[in-house]
């Protein structure tokens, strides 16, 4: 893979997202965790869904979810993925309730809904750590 | 002066010759020149002359580049609405909620698409909330969100891997008989099952079109609209729920929002979903028209890939489904084509396609924002 072509694909670190990238460098997923109500989010926004409360911290998670669906992709959308056809993107949701769009680190022979999953912590191919699932069952 | 939203009417409509602009490929076309020249159809269907238009509701055109094409200079309002699927039926919603509060009497709906003129590929240029935390996963492009919606309905409901084929077989077999479609021929389900993947499970024919054209409507008062060119078409009912959350892919397909828009819809025209003589079913990608079945109460829940393969759904069928080819085989005009063909139905000028005795015909579109409208006549 090219790795330039890869590294544009990966989201700007900013001020308010550093703690979510540091966690990912640590082996830890970590969201937005409301001040006032203590939902949790994910991506970063400005206020709580719930509450509008604009207070909150970056907490570490269980990193625990389910594979709620995934897909094969095929097309050739991306340069830096076009030596990558077909792979695996997943769709996580999180113990905590937030959904993440990802992939899997091991594939298993086979897949089905709600499949208990683990969030794991893997070098992308820039280099930067991302946060990838692992099947649990 | 207010009147009652059931009063008002939609009483022009134009489009462009899909089919004819689709086969001289090489031709670079602007989205003003074929929003208007759809507009001019519409003015003209409804008889109407252009300075009679009073409001200008926009969809991937701009109102003030297409204002100052039209020549319309003092429109009463004007408004812009994105350039996405979802947006068609709430332009009509706009249209009626402008006429019946008196804000408007006369407005022209339009849209303008040449997509394939600039080459848009629909995947892969950004976009969206979470689409920076998506990208370095290569995930991308409107369809995969939705492949993900399918991937969980079939492993839930046990859908076959042929179960959207009926679906790509009907559009493409009732756009034989719609001569601006841009497909012309039959598709069997060998070649429909041939085609490659692009997001597995879906596959390319599973997908909408990427083509240019232009299409408008004209909506105003029942009223006015009896001293008009053509019968009226009534809307007889419309109601709208958004799904919004950070991922097109919806946790239910959509099916709460649906539930609740139908149960609103019917209520208010008195028809229920048997009672519909055919069906405009938004279909950026196939599985949206199972979602869409099923969450406005046509098929049972996680039933609808079966309900659709005996033939009820064909246009000769008791519950006739994209009479005029829907997305995959007519033309991806968002939404906007649909409406002109229930219209065209309604006045009984849909040609090899007509639905005999057509009364009532609904819209519907499962999306972020579910809309759905029941359009009559007589």
């Amino acid at each position: 893979m090219n790795t330039e072509q890869y590294a544009a694909l990966l989201p700007e670190i900013t001020a308010v997202n550093q703690p979510f990238w540091d966690g990912c460098a640590a082996g830890e997923l970590r969201l937005q965790a409301c001040g006032q109500c203590g939902r949790h989010r994910f991506p970063d926004s400005p206020v709580c869904p719930r509450c509008l409360s604009a207070r909150f911290s970056w907490e570490p998670v269980s990193g625990e979810g389910t594979l709620w669906s995934w897909l094969r992709m095929h097309q050739r959308y991306f340069p830096a993925f076009a030596d990558e056809v077909p792979y695996l993107v997943a769709y996580v949701r999180l113990a905590e309730g937030p959904f993440m769009i990802s992939s899997l680190a091991e594939e298993p022979a086979e897949l089905s809904p709600d499949l208990p999953v683990r969030a794991v912590f893997v070098p992308s191919p820039s280099g930067r750590v991302i946060c990838k699932f692992r099947v649990t069952a | 002066m207010s009147i009652d939203p059931t009063d008002v009417a939609i009483v022009g409509v134009g489009q462009s010759d899909f089919r004819a602009l689709y086969h001289s490929r090489d031709v670079f076309r602007d989205a003003y020149g074929l929003a208007a020249d759809a507009l001019a159809q519409a003015l003209d269907d409804a008889g109407l002359a252009k300075d009679e238009v009073d409001a200008l509701l926009c969809s991937r055109v701009e109102y003030a580049r297409m204002a100052d094409v039209l020549g319309l200079r003092h429109p009463h309002f004007v408004h812009d609405l994105e350039g996405s699927g979802r947006m068609s039926g709430l332009a009509l919603q706009e249209a009626v909620a402008l006429v019946s509060s008196g804000l408007a009497s006369v407005v022209a709906c339009v849209y303008g698409n040449n997509g394939r003129s600039v080459q848009m590929k629909y995947g892969g240029e950004g976009g969206g909330p979470t689409v920076a935390y998506d990208e370095m996963y290569g995930m991308t492009s409107p369809g995969a969100y939705v492949a993900l919606m399918y991937q969980r309905y079939r492993q839930l409901y046990g859908a076959p891997g042929d179960a959207l084929a009926p679906l790509a077989v009907n559009n493409r077999r009732n756009a034989t008989r719609n001569p601006v479609a841009v497909f012309q021929q039959e598709l069997t389900t060998e070649e429909y099952l041939s085609a490659r993947y692009i997001a597995e499970p879906l596959r390319l024919l599973d997908y909408c079109l990427i083509n240019d054209g232009g299409v408008a409507f004209i909506v105003t008062s029942a009223e006015r609209a009896a001293s008009l060119r053509k019968p009226a078409v009534r809307v007889a009912a419309t109601a709208g729920m958004a799904d919004l959350t950070n991922h097109y892919t919806s946790d239910d397909f959509f099916f709460g929002a649906c539930q609740d828009v139908a149960r609103r819809l019917y209520q208010q025209c008195g028809l229920r979903p048997d009672q519909m003589n055919a069906m405009q079913v938004y279909d950026n990608f196939l599985p949206t028209i199972l979602f869409t079945l099923e969450g406005f109460g046509h098929a049972d829940r996680g039933e609808a890939w079966q309900w659709v393969r005996d033939g009820r759904i064909h246009h000769d069928g008791p519950r006739p489904v994209n009479t005029s080819g829907g997305h995959t085989a007519e033309s991806y005009m968002q939404g906007w084509a649909m409406h002109v063909e229930a219209v065209r139905q309604l006045r009984g000028e849909a040609g090899a396609r007509q639905v005999p005795g057509c009364q009532a015909v609904q819209y519907m579109c499962a999306s972020p924002i579910v809309t759905s409208h029941v359009l009559t006549i007589g």
